[in-house]
C-alpha cells in the first residue's frame, strides 16, 4: 500500500495564461495524458456553457452546420455512442454512427485501411471505440480530420474523463484540492486512466481503493494514494467515483464472487459514514446494482451525481465538437 | 600450398576468445581454414595480403537465435552460423525438414546456416519431438521457441532423453500461465499505456522449476532470451549450485527499456517484452560477471503489414542480424564489459554449446572470420539496412563499431565500406 504525499502546486494551474496563446493547441482529442490543465479548464468552461443551453428548450445551434462527423464503434456501447450522436445534432451536424456488426473489420481489413477508406468521404470530425489501447492514436495518425477517442482498450476515454470534471466542478464549485476516492476494476478501466491524469493536472487529491487483484502494478506511480479498504480510502471523501464491475471477471480468478465483492467494496451507505457528509457519489454507468453500489446510495438525490454526469456528457461531447472543429471554421481556440 | 589460396591479412588486433588471446598481428588463411596467427608469420610468397588497418579480426560470429536465413544481411552483420529456429512456416519437427534446411544451406556460397528442431511435437508441449532423428540430419539443439514447456513432467522426460543424445535442450522461460495474454512489461508503463503485463516473475518461475529438473535428471538446460533482473539472479543462483545451466539474451534488452513502447510503438515489440532500467542494469552485469553465456540476435524479420496494428494484436519481433554487433558494443564502449567477453559470448560461447568446430581461430579450423572496426561512428539507417523487412525500432541511432569483411570458409562473404 503507498502512502506517499501527493503534494501539489499551491494554486490551480489551469489559471495560468498559456505561453502559446492557444487554449487548445491538438488537433485531436486521443487522451488526457497530454493535455495541460488550461486546455482542461478551456474544455470545461466551453461545456459549461453548453450545458446551460441544453436545459432550454431551443437546444439546437446551427455552430457545425455542413460538417460531417462519423461515430465509428469497434465495441457495444449504447450510452456513449448515443451521447455523441446527440452532441453533434445538436451542433447542426451530419452525424453517422457505425457499429461493428456492420462494418468490414469483421470481414478482416486492417484498422488502417479502415481508415483509409473514411478519410477519403471526407469526414470532419471522427469519433471512435475500440478494444485495444492504442488503435485510436493509431488510426489517427493516418486521418486527415480531428479524431475523438471514446475509448480505447484499457487506456484513455477522454470524454467521460470531462465530463466527470464537469459534474464534480458545478457541484464542488471547484476541482482543486477535493479529495477523491475512484473505487473498482482499477486495472481494466479507461475511465480511471483518464480520470487519474485529469484529476491529477487539476490539483485534486486522487485515491484508488480496490482489491489488490483489480489494481495494475505500479499504479502508486501514477501520482494516486492507494487503499484496499473501503473505510480508509474514504475517510474525509469529498467524491467517490465508482467503476463498473464486469462480471468476466469471476472467471479470471481476479475475484471469488459478486456477493463477497459487495461486501467488502461494494459502495454502502454504512461504509460512505467516514467521507464527508455532503460527498459527491458518482458511476460512469451502466451500474450493477447490489455489486459495486447499493441501490439506496445511488439514487440519493442530495448525494448522487450520477444521472448529471450523462446530462453533462451531451455537453462536454459538444464541447469538444465545437472546439476540435474551429480551426476548420475559421476561429481560433482562444 | 600456394597461390591465391592464401590470404594473409596484416595489421590486426587478432582476437580469439576460445584462448583469451588479444594481441596486433597477422592471420593467414589457407584455402578455406586458418592456417596459423602471430605477431609475425611467414607467408606464401604470392598470398593475396591483405592490410586490416588495425582494425579487430576475430571468429565469425555464431548467432543461437535467428527465425530467419536472412542470406544477404547475415554477413552483413558479421554473422557467418546462424542457427534457425524452428518456428519456420513448415516448421521443423522432423528430419526431413533439418534435411532440407541443411542442404540448401550448403548448396549456395552463403553463411552457415544449421536448424534447431522442435523440442515437442508441434510445440505443443505433450509428446517429445523425435530429437535423435533430427540431430542426425544436423540439428543442433531443440526448443519450443517462443513457448515453454509447460508440463514438469514433459520437461523431465525431455531433458532425460536429449541427455542420452547429448542434445541441447533451450527453454523459453516464460511461465505461460502467469504471461497470459500479456503484451508488455508489467510495469508502471503498461499500466499507463493499459496494456496487459507480463510480470517478470514468470521469466524466474520457469528458471527455477527448470534448473531443478536439469538437476534431478542431470542434464544440461539452456534458456533463451533473459530479460530480467531476477532471470539472471535465477540462473546465477542455479550456476552457484553447479547445475548445467547456460543462457543468452538479445542486444536490444540490453539497450532498451520499457519506455520505448511509448506512442504504443510496436516495433519495439518484442517477446520477452522489454523491461524495466533496474532489468537493462543487470542484463548488463550478468554478461559481465558471466552469467549470461551467450548473446543472439533473435532476428526476426516482420512486415509493415502485421506490426501496424493496434499494439496488442501486432506481431512482435525486430530484426536483429546487422544490429547485433554494434548494439552489442554499446556496453563495451561504456566500459560496463571487456570486448573480449562481449566477442566470446558471439563465437566460442555458442559453439561450444552447441558443438561447433567453429567460433575459434584455432588452425584447422574453418576460416569464418570477421573483421570490424571497434571505433567507427555511424547511424542505423532502415533504408540502409539488408534485411528483408525493415522492422526495427533502431532507426536513426547513433552507434559506434562496424563490419569491415566477412569470411566463411575463406570466402568474402561481404565487404563493408573502406
Amino acid at each position: 500500500m503507498s502512502k506517499h504525499s501527493t503534494s501539489k502546486v499551491p494554486y490551480p494551474r489551469a489559471d495560468v495564461d498559456p505561453p502559446s496563446g492557444s487554449l487548445f493547441p491538438h488537433k485531436h482529442l486521443l487522451g488526457i495524458w497530454n493535455l495541460d490543465p488550461t486546455a482542461i479548464k478551456f474544455l470545461l468552461d466551453t461545456a459549461d456553457k453548453y450545458a446551460d443551453q441544453n436545459r432550454q428548450a431551443k437546444k439546437s445551434t446551427p455552430t457545425c452546420a455542413g460538417l460531417t462527423q462519423i461515430n465509428l464503434f469497434f465495441e457495444n456501447s449504447t450510452r456513449t455512442l448515443m451521447s455523441f450522436e446527440i452532441a453533434g445534432k445538436r451542433l447542426g451536424m451530419d452525424t453517422i454512427s457505425m457499429a461493428t456488426g456492420s462494418s468490414s473489420i469483421k470481414k478482416g481489413e486492417t484498422l488502417l485501411d479502415t481508415a483509409a477508406t473514411l478519410n477519403a468521404m471526407h469526414p470532419d470530425v471522427l469519433v471512435m471505440r475500440h478494444a485495444d489501447s492504442g488503435a485510436v492514436k493509431l488510426l489517427a495518425e493516418k486521418m486527415d480530420c480531428a479524431v475523438i477517442n471514446a475509448g480505447d482498450g484499457r487506456a484513455e476515454h477522454p470524454t467521460q474523463a470531462l465530463l466527470d470534471a464537469l459534474t464534480i466542478r458545478r457541484r464542488k464549485g471547484r476541482i482543486h484540492g477535493q479529495t477523491i476516492v475512484i473505487s473498482g476494476d482499477i486495472a481494466h478501466s479507461r475511465v480511471a486512466r483518464s480520470n487519474i491524469y485529469l484529476l491529477n493536472a487539476m490539483g485534486a487529491r486522487v485515491r484508488l481503493v480496490a482489491p489488490p487483484t483489480l489494481l495494475p502494478k505500479d499504479v502508486d506511480r501514477l501520482g494516486v494514494e492507494v487503499f484496499h479498504r473501503m473505510d480508509e480510502g474514504l475517510e474525509g471523501a469529498d467524491v467517490v467515483m465508482m467503476l463498473r464491475l464486469q462480471q468476466e471477471r469471476m472467471k479470471g480468478a481476479f475475484l471469488p464472487s459478486l456477493r463477497e465483492y459487495y461486501r467488502f467494496w461494494g459502495l454502502t451507505r454504512e461504509k460512505l459514514a467516514t467521507a464527508k457528509d455532503d460527498v459527491l457519489v458518482m458511476h460512469p454507468g451502466p451500474m450493477n446494482r447490489g455489486v459495486e453500489i447499493a441501490s439506496d446510495v445511488a439514487d440519493d438525490i442530495d448525494r448522487s451525481g450520477i444521472e448529471e454526469q450523462v446530462e453533462m456528457g451531451v455537453a462536454v461531447r459538444m464541447a469538444c465538437l465545437d472546439i476540435l472543429t474551429r480551426g476548420l471554421r475559421g476561429e481560433a481556440s482562444t | 600450398m600456394s597461390g591465391h589460396n592464401s590470404k594473409l591479412f596484416i595489421n590486426a588486433r587478432i582476437i580469439d576468445p576460445a584462448v583469451d588471446y588479444d594481441q596486433i598481428g597477422s592471420l593467414l588463411v589457407t584455402g578455406s581454414q586458418i592456417a596459423a596467427y602471430g605477431e609475425t608469420l611467414e607467408a606464401p610468397k604470392d598470398a593475396e595480403i591483405i592490410d586490416c588497418g588495425g582494425r579487430i579480426l576475430c571468429p565469425g560470429f555464431i548467432d543461437m537465435r535467428a527465425h530467419a536465413v536472412d542470406p544477404i544481411a547475415a554477413p552483413a552483420g558479421g554473422i557467418t552460423t546462424v542457427i534457425l529456429q524452428p518456428d519456420q512456416n513448415t516448421m521443423i519437427e522432423t528430419d526431413a525438414v533439418v534435411e532440407r534446411i541443411r542442404r540448401r544451406a550448403e548448396d549456395g556460397a552463403s553463411n552457415r546456416v544449421y536448424p534447431m528442431g522442435t523440442a515437442t511435437q508441434g510445440m505443443k508441449g505433450a509428446q517429445i519431438a523425435e530429437i535423435g532423428q533430427m540431430q542426425q540430419s544436423g540439428a543442433v539443439g531443440f526448443t519450443d521457441c517462443t513457448k515453454a514447456v509447460a508440463s514438469a513432467q514433459v520437461m523431465r522426460r525431455l531433458l532425460e532423453y536429449a541427455g542420452y543424445f547429448d542434445a541441447l535442450i533451450v527453454q523459453y522461460p516464460e511461465e505461460a500461465s502467469l504471461a497470459d495474454s500479456g503484451v508488455a512489461h508489467e510495469g508502471e508503463t503498461a499500466t499507463r499505456l493499459g496494456l496487459a503485463g507480463i510480470p517478470a516473475a514468470a521469466e524466474a518461475i520457469q528458471i527455477e522449476r527448470d534448473a531443478r529438473l536439469a538437476q534431478l535428471t542431470n542434464s544440461r538446460i539452456h534458456f533463451s532470451m533473459i530479460s530480467s533482473a531476477e532471470g539472471v539472479d535465477a540462473v546465477r543462483s542455479a550456476k552457484k549450485h553447479g547445475i548445467k545451466v547456460t543462457c543468452s539474451t538479445a542486444p536490444h534488452y540490453l539497450i532498451l527499456n520499457d519506455n520505448a513502447l511509448e506512442g504504443y510503438r510496436t516495433f519495439a515489440k518484442v517477446m520477452p517484452p522489454l523491461r524495466e532500467e533496474t532489468d537493462r542494469l543487470a542484463l548488463i552485469t550478468g554478461i559481465a560477471d558471466g552469467t549470461i553465456d551467450t548473446l543472439v540476435s533473435d532476428h526476426d524479420p516482420k512486415s509493415e503489414d502485421v506490426k501496424r496494428l493496434p499494439f496488442a494484436q501486432a506481431a512482435h519481433g525486430i530484426i536483429g542480424f546487422e544490429t547485433l554487433l554494434p548494439l552489442a558494443l554499446a556496453p563495451v564502449h561504456a566500459g560496463k564489459f571487456d570486448l573480449i567477453t562481449m566477442l566470446r559470448a558471439l563465437t566460442s560461447a555458442p559453439a561450444h554449446l552447441l558443438g561447433l568446430n567453429t567460433g575459434s581461430l584455432a588452425a584447422g579450423a574453418p576460416a569464418d572470420i570477421v573483421i570490424f572496426d571497434l571505433e567507427k561512428p555511424w547511424r542505423i539507417s532502415v533504408e540502409k539496412l539488408l534485411s528483408s523487412a525493415k522492422n526495427t525500432p533502431f532507426d536513426s541511432l547513433p552507434v559506434q563499431g562496424q563490419v569491415w569483411r566477412t569470411l566463411v570458409d575463406g570466402n568474402v562473404l561481404f565487404e563493408g565500406g573502406s
